[in-house]
C-alpha cells in the first residue's frame, strides 16, 4: 500500500465528505429548528441537479447555472415550505416522514414528466477538465479540489451566518427556545421559510455540483439522503460544526473502505473469504459506525445545548 | 373489544368486506376471469401480516421504527438461504427464520430502544440498512439480483403442501387472522396496557416501579418476529427474495400501510394494507406516472385524514 | 370508498384490455426510472418491427403489450404475472436485465409459454437451467467479453484492470473477460449496482496499479458517468479502456454534445453493428434513423429482431400459436433474415454467431457512431451449453 494511494483515497473520502456535508447542514438546520423530518431534503438535492443543469446548458456555462440556483433554489424551497411542510410543524414526526416521503415521489414522477427518464449530463467548463499534479507523484482533477474547496468556503460562510450576524442569532434563539423567540418578536414564520429556503439552495449545490460527475438522474437524492440522516445523527441533531465533523468522518470511512477493506481483510482471512467479506463489510461500515456513536453517545456526538 | 363488535361502525363494516373478500377470492377471482387477482391479495395479505406486526409497537408501542421491512427480508432470506443449500423441510427452515428473525430483533431492539424520538427513527433505519447492504453484497446467494426459491417449504405430510397454491393462500389467510388476534390479545393483557401507559406517560409509568425498557424490548421481539413470519410467507408465496424486500421505501411503505389504515386500530393496518396495494395496482395500470397522483395523496392523507381510514369511518362522538 | 376503488379496478381493467387480438405478445422492458431511455429504444424498435410487417404475422392481428419491470427484479416478475395471468399473452419478449430475467423466467415458463429474451443473457439460463421453451435472440453475457479477451491478447494488452457492477450480469462480464484474457489481472472491484455512480476510491486504485488496460462494463447512463470520471481522472491518455455494452448509440450522442473527444477510437466488441452489411439490417437501421432521427443502439437491433424472429416461427406454424412444439422446432430452426446475418441457434437456445471488434468514430455526416472491423470470434457457441441437457 502506497502513501499516494493512501492520500488520493483520503482525497476522495473528503470529498464525498463535503457534499454529504452541503446536504446534511441543510438538513440538521430544519431538523434542529423546526424539528421537522424532512425526507423531501433528496428532492431539493435533484431539483438543484436538473434546474441549474438545464440553466448550463441554455446558456452554456456552468457557473451561470450554479449562481441563477442558488435564487431558483431558494425560492423553491421556501415554496415547499409554505405550502406543505409549514403545516406539519405542530405534528409528530410519524407525520413528517409520512407527508415528505409522498413528496418524494411526487418530486421524482414530476422531474420525470419535465426532463423524461434519461436524466441530463452536464459537461464542465474547460478550466475544471482533466487533472492536476499536487506534487510527490500525486495528481487529482481538477474538478474534485474544487468541490473540496466550494465546500469549505460554504462551511465557513455558514459559521459565520449562524455565529456573527443577526439572522443567525435568529437562528439560534428559535432553536433553543422557539416560544421565547417569539415573544421576543421575531417573525418565526418568515425565519422558517428562509432557513429552509437556505437549506433548499445548499442540498440543491451540492447536487449540482456532483452532476458533472455522475450526471443528473431522477431519485439521485435518496441515496444522499439516508447517508445525510446518518451524518446529523451521529453528529448530533442541530449541530452544523457536528455535521461537518461526522461529514468528513463518514465520507474518509465509506472511501477508506472500499479502497483498503479487502487488503486489510487478508492480513487475517484466506484469499476467497476476504475477497466476499471486503465489499459487505465496507458497505455497512458507516451504520455499524452510527450505531456504535449512538449505543454510547444517543444523542449523538455533539448534542445541540437547550435540546432536552 | 368494540372495534370488533359495534357491526353498524362504517370502519368495521369496512374491515368486514376485506376480510370477507381475502376469504373468498380464491374462488371468486377465477370466476370473474381474473385469476390474476388470486396473487394479488396473496400479496396484499402477506404485507397485512407485516402492518400489524408494525402496528403493534408502532400504534399500541409508539416506536416509529423505520426499518420493519428488514424482518421481512431476514425470514425470506433465512427460507431463500436454506433452499439454496437444499434444506427444503419447513421444519427446518421455519424455525429457523422465526429464530433469526427473534435474535436479530432482540439485538437491534437492545441497541435502538436506548434512544427516543427521532433518533429511534433513525437508528432503526440504519440498522435496517445495514442488513440490506449485506444482502447486496452476499454474491453467494445473489447479491442485488436475488434468490430464485426452486421448492416451498416442504411440511412432509401428503395432505399438507404448500406447492398447491390454494393451500398457500389460506395458510396466509390464517397466518393473517392468528397476527390480529395475537395483537387483540396483546393490546387487551397486562402487557398491552403497560405498553400503551408507557407511550402516553413513560415517566409516570416508571415511577411506579415498571421498567418500560424490557416491555418494550419484548414487545420489539414479538413485532419482528410476526414481520419475519411475513416474510418467510412471501418467500414461499414468491419463490423469490431479493434485498429490494428489506430497502427502507419499503419501511416507508409499512408505516404508510398502518397510518393509512388507522394505528392503534386492529384491523386498520389490514384494510391500509389493502388500500394502499389496490391503489398502486390500479394506478400503476393506469399509467406510468401514477407515483404523481399517489405522492399528494400520500401527503392529504397526512394533513386531512388523522387516524386513516378508520378515523375518517368513525363518526367523531364515538372515537376514544 | 371501497365501491369507488373497485369501479375504478373494473374501468382500469377495461382501459387495459382493448380489443383482442389474435396474437398477442407482451413485452417487458423498463420503462421508468433513468434506464428507461433504454426502454425506449426498444419500445420504438418493437414499434417500427410492427410497422415493417403491418402489423400482422402470417395473417391473424398482433398486438404487443408492454410492461414496466421499473428497474427492480420483484417489479419485473410481478409485470410477468400480469402479462400472463391477467392479459394472458401468448409469447412474452423484452427483458432487458439478467437479474430481472431470471426472477421472471420461471412465471413464464411454468405457465408453458414461449419465452425471448431479447438482451439478457445469464448463464443459468444457458447452462444447467436451460428449458425448451426459452430462446435467447441476442447472445450469452459471457461471449461479447470473451470477445473482447480474444481483442486484448491481440493488443498486446499484459495486464488488465477490471471495474463492473456487481450483479448477475456484471459477474458474467468479468468471468468471461477472465476466460480467454492471457494476460494478469491486476485488479478487479465489483460496485454496488446500481446505486454507486461515483467511482473515485476505484479510479484511483487503478492509476496506482498502473495497468496496460482497463476493462469496464456499465449499461445504461452509469456508463457515460463512469468514462466521465475516467477522463477526469488523467486515466485516458496513460491507460486505453476496453468496454462491452457501455459505449452504445445511446450514450454516443451525450458524449458528442459534451465534445469528449477522447471516446473516439474507443475499441469493443459486439455481434452487430450500425453498419454491419447485410440487407435486414440496412433496413432496420435506415428506417430506424429516417423514422426516430438517431441511430439505433444494439438494445433496439435485437428487439426488432426478436419480432421478426416471432413473425418466422408463427409463419412456421400458420398463425395457429397455439401449437407450442411447432412453434418451438421452428424457433430451433431461426429460418429468418436476422439483422446480424446468418448465425443457428444452440442445443441450449443461445445463438451461435460471430462477434466484430467496433470502433467509436464519426459517420460521414459527422455523427459518432461506431465502424464494425473484422470478426474477432466466428460461430462461436457460450461456454455453458455443453451443461445444458437438450
Amino acid at each position: 500500500m502506497d502513501y499516494v494511494l493512501l492520500i488520493e483515497q483520503f482525497l476522495n473520502g473528503f470529498q464525498l465528505g463535503i457534499i454529504l456535508f452541503l446536504m446534511a447542514a441543510g438538513l440538521t438546520l430544519v431538523f434542529g429548528i423546526m424539528d421537522l423530518v424532512n425526507l423531501a431534503h433528496g428532492s431539493m438535492f435533484m431539483i438543484g441537479a436538473f434546474v441549474g443543469g438545464t440553466i448550463a446548458a441554455v446558456t452554456g456555462s456552468f457557473v451561470i447555472g450554479v449562481v441563477l440556483m442558488i435564487p431558483a433554489m431558494l425560492l423553491i424551497g421556501m415554496a415547499v415550505e409554505m405550502t406543505t411542510l409549514r403545516t406539519l410543524y405542530p405534528r409528530d414526526h410519524l407525520d413528517h416522514v409520512l407527508a415528505t416521503f409522498g413528496l418524494i415521489l411526487f418530486f421524482n414522477a414530476a422531474t420525470r414528466l419535465i426532463w423524461g427518464p434519461e436524466g441530463l449530463v452536464v459537461p464542465l467548463p474547460d478550466f475544471l477538465e482533466g487533472s492536476v499534479a499536487l506534487g510527490i507523484g500525486i495528481t487529482y482533477p481538477v474538478y474534485r479540489i474544487m468541490i473540496i474547496v466550494v465546500g469549505l468556503l460554504v462551511a465557513l460562510g455558514l459559521y459565520v451566518l449562524v455565529a456573527k450576524t443577526r439572522i443567525g442569532m435568529l437562528i439560534r434563539a428559535g432553536a433553543s427556545n422557539r416560544t421565547m423567540a417569539g415573544a421576543l418578536g421575531v417573525n418565526i414564520p418568515m425565519l422558517f421559510s428562509v432557513v429552509f429556503g437556505i437549506g433548499a439552495v445548499l442540498a440543491g449545490l451540492a447536487g449540482l455540483i456532483i452532476t458533472p460527475i455522475t450526471a443528473a438522474q431522477i431519485g439521485m437524492g435518496e441515496d444522499v439522503l439516508i447517508l445525510a440522516f446518518v451524518v446529523i445523527v451521529i453528529g448530533g441533531i442541530g449541530s452544523i460544526r457536528g455535521a461537518f465533523i461526522a461529514s468528513i468522518v463518514t465520507g474518509v470511512i465509506d472511501t477508506m473502505g472500499r479502497s483498503f477493506l479487502d487488503v486489510f481483510l487478508l492480513l487475517f482471512l484466506p484469499e476467497n473469504a476476504a475477497e466476499s467479506a471486503g465489499p459487505a463489510l465496507s458497505s455497512m461500515m458507516i451504520y455499524i459506525l452510527m450505531a456504535a456513536i449512538l449505543f454510547f453517545r444517543p444523542q449523538g456526538l455533539f448534542p445541540p445545548k437547550g435540546a432536552q | 373489544m368494540k372495534d370488533v363488535i359495534d357491526l353498524k361502525s362504517p370502519a368495521n363494516i369496512l374491515t368486514i368486506i376485506v376480510v370477507g373478500l381475502c376469504a373468498v377470492v380464491p374462488f371468486l377471482a377465477p370466476a370473474l376471469g381474473e385469476p390474476f387477482y388470486v396473487i394479488v391479495f396473496a400479496r396484499i395479505m402477506v404485507w397485512a401480516i407485516a402492518a400489524v406486526s408494525l402496528n403493534l409497537i408502532m400504534g399500541y408501542g409508539g416506536m416509529i421504527s423505520f426499518g420493519h421491512a428488514v424482518y421481512l427480508g431476514i425470514g425470506a432470506y433465512a427460507i431463500g438461504i436454506l433452499a439454496f443449500h437444499g434444506v427444503t423441510s419447513a421444519w427446518i427452515q421455519w424455525p429457523v427464520a422465526i429464530g433469526a428473525c427473534a435474535v436479530i430483533s432482540l439485538i437491534f431492539g437492545a441497541i435502538s430502544l436506548r434512544t427516543r424520538g427521532v433518533y429511534f427513527i433513525m437508528i432503526t433505519l440504519a440498522l435496517a440498512q445495514m442488513l440490506f447492504f449485506l444482502s447486496v453484497s452476499a454474491e453467494r446467494y445473489g447479491s442485488d439480483d436475488g434468490l430464485n426459491i426452486l421448492a416451498r417449504s416442504d411440511f412432509g405430510v401428503s395432505f399438507f403442501s404448500l406447492e398447491d397454491n390454494m393451500t398457500m393462500y389460506y395458510t396466509i389467510f390464517a397466518f393473517l387472522l392468528a397476527s390480529v388476534f395475537v395483537s387483540w390479545k396483546l393490546v387487551h393483557s397486562r402487557f398491552g396496557v403497560v405498553m400503551r401507559a408507557a407511550k402516553s406517560n413513560e415517566t409516570r409509568v416508571q415511577a411506579v416501579g415498571v421498567s418500560t425498557y424490557r416491555y418494550r424490548l419484548t414487545a420489539f421481539v414479538i413485532a419482528g418476529v410476526m414481520c419475519g413470519i411475513a416474510g418467510l410467507l412471501q418467500a414461499n408465496l414468491e419463490r423469490f427474495v431479493s434485498p429490494d424486500m428489506m430497502n427502507w421505501p419499503r419501511s416507508g411503505e409499512l408505516i404508510f400501510m398502518v397510518v393509512l389504515g388507522g394505528m392503534s386500530t386492529l384491523f386498520g393496518p389490514v384494510t391500509g394494507a389493502f388500500v394502499f396495494l389496490m391503489l398502486s395496482e390500479i394506478l400503476s395500470t393506469w399509467t406510468i406516472h401514477w407515483h404523481i397522483i399517489f405522492g399528494p395523496f400520500l401527503v392529504l392523507i397526512v394533513l386531512f385524514a388523522r387516524g386513516g381510514i378508520a378515523g375518517l369511518l368513525t363518526p367523531r362522538a364515538s372515537r376514544e | 370508498m371501497l365501491k369507488k376503488l373497485l369501479g375504478t379496478a373494473a374501468v382500469a381493467t377495461l382501459l387495459a384490455s382493448p380489443a383482442a387480438a389474435d396474437i398477442k405478445i407482451g413485452f417487458v422492458t423498463t420503462l421508468t426510472t433513468p434506464v428507461a431511455v433504454i426502454g425506449k429504444d426498444m419500445r420504438d424498435a418493437v414499434e417500427l418491427a410492427m410497422e415493417h410487417i403491418g402489423g400482422k404475422m402470417s395473417g391473424e392481428d398482433v398486438e404487443i403489450v408492454y410492461a414496466d419491470d421499473e428497474f427492480n427484479s420483484q417489479k419485473g416478475k410481478q409485470a410477468t404475472e400480469r402479462l400472463v395471468l391477467r392479459d394472458d399473452v401468448d409469447i412474452v419478449a423484452g427483458y432487458i436485465w439478467s437479474n430481472v430475467l431470471l426472477a421472471s423466467a420461471p412465471v413464464v415458463l411454468n405457465a408453458n409459454k414461449i419465452l425471448i429474451s431479447a438482451n439478457a443473457g445469464p448463464s443459468p439460463l444457458a447452462g444447467a437451467q436451460c428449458n425448451a421453451n426459452f430462446f435467447n435472440i441476442a447472445w450469452q453475457n459471457d461471449q461479447t467479453p470473451m470477445a473482447l479477451g480474444e481483442l486484448l491478447n491481440q493488443q498486446g494488452v499484459k495486464s488488465l484492470y477490471l471495474v463492473a457492477p456487481n450483479y448477475a450480469a456484471g459477474q458474467n462480464m468479468v468471468a468471461g473477460v477472465e476466460r480467454t484474457f492471457k494476460g494478469k489481472v491486476v485488479g478487479k472491484d465489483m460496485t454496488v449496482w446500481p446505486s454507486q455512480r461515483d467511482w473515485s476510491a476505484e479510479l484511483s486504485k487503478v492509476k496506482a496499479a498502473k495497468p496496460d488496460g482497463v476493462f469496464t462494463f456499465y449499461p445504461g447512463p452509469a456508463g457515460p458517468a463512469f468514462i466521465k470520471q475516467y477522463q477526469q481522472a488523467g486515466l485516458e491518455g496513460d491507460v486505453p479502456l476496453y468496454s462491452v455494452y457501455t459505449l452504445d448509440s445511446i450514450s454516443l450522442p451525450l458524449f458528442q454534445k459534451a465534445g469528449m473527444e477522447t471516446v473516439l477510437g474507443t475499441k469493443m466488441t459486439q455481434f452487430w453493428a450500425p453498419d454491419l452489411d447485410n440487407a435486414a439490417n440496412k433496413k432496420f437501421v435506415g428506417d430506424f434513423r429516417k423514422k426516430y432521427g438517431r441511430y439505433p443502439s444494439f438494445y433496439a437491433a435485437q428487439s426488432y429482431d426478436s419480432i421478426m424472429y416471432i413473425k418466422s416461427a408463427v409463419e412456421a406454424v400458420s398463425g395457429d400459436i397455439g401449437n407450442i412444439d411447432g412453434m418451438r422446432a421452428a424457433l430451433e430452426k431461426a429460418d429468418f433474415d436476422s439483422i446480424r446475418g446468418d448465425f443457428t441457434m444452440g442445443n441450449n437456445h443461445f445463438p451461435i454467431q460471430n462477434f466484430y471488434e467496433r470502433t467509436v468514430v464519426k459517420d460521414a455526416d459527422g455523427n459518432w457512431t461506431t465502424a464494425v472491423g473484422r470478426a474477432v470470434l466466428t460461430n462461436h457457441q457460450d461456454p455453458y451449453a455443453s451443461q445444458c441437457k437438450m
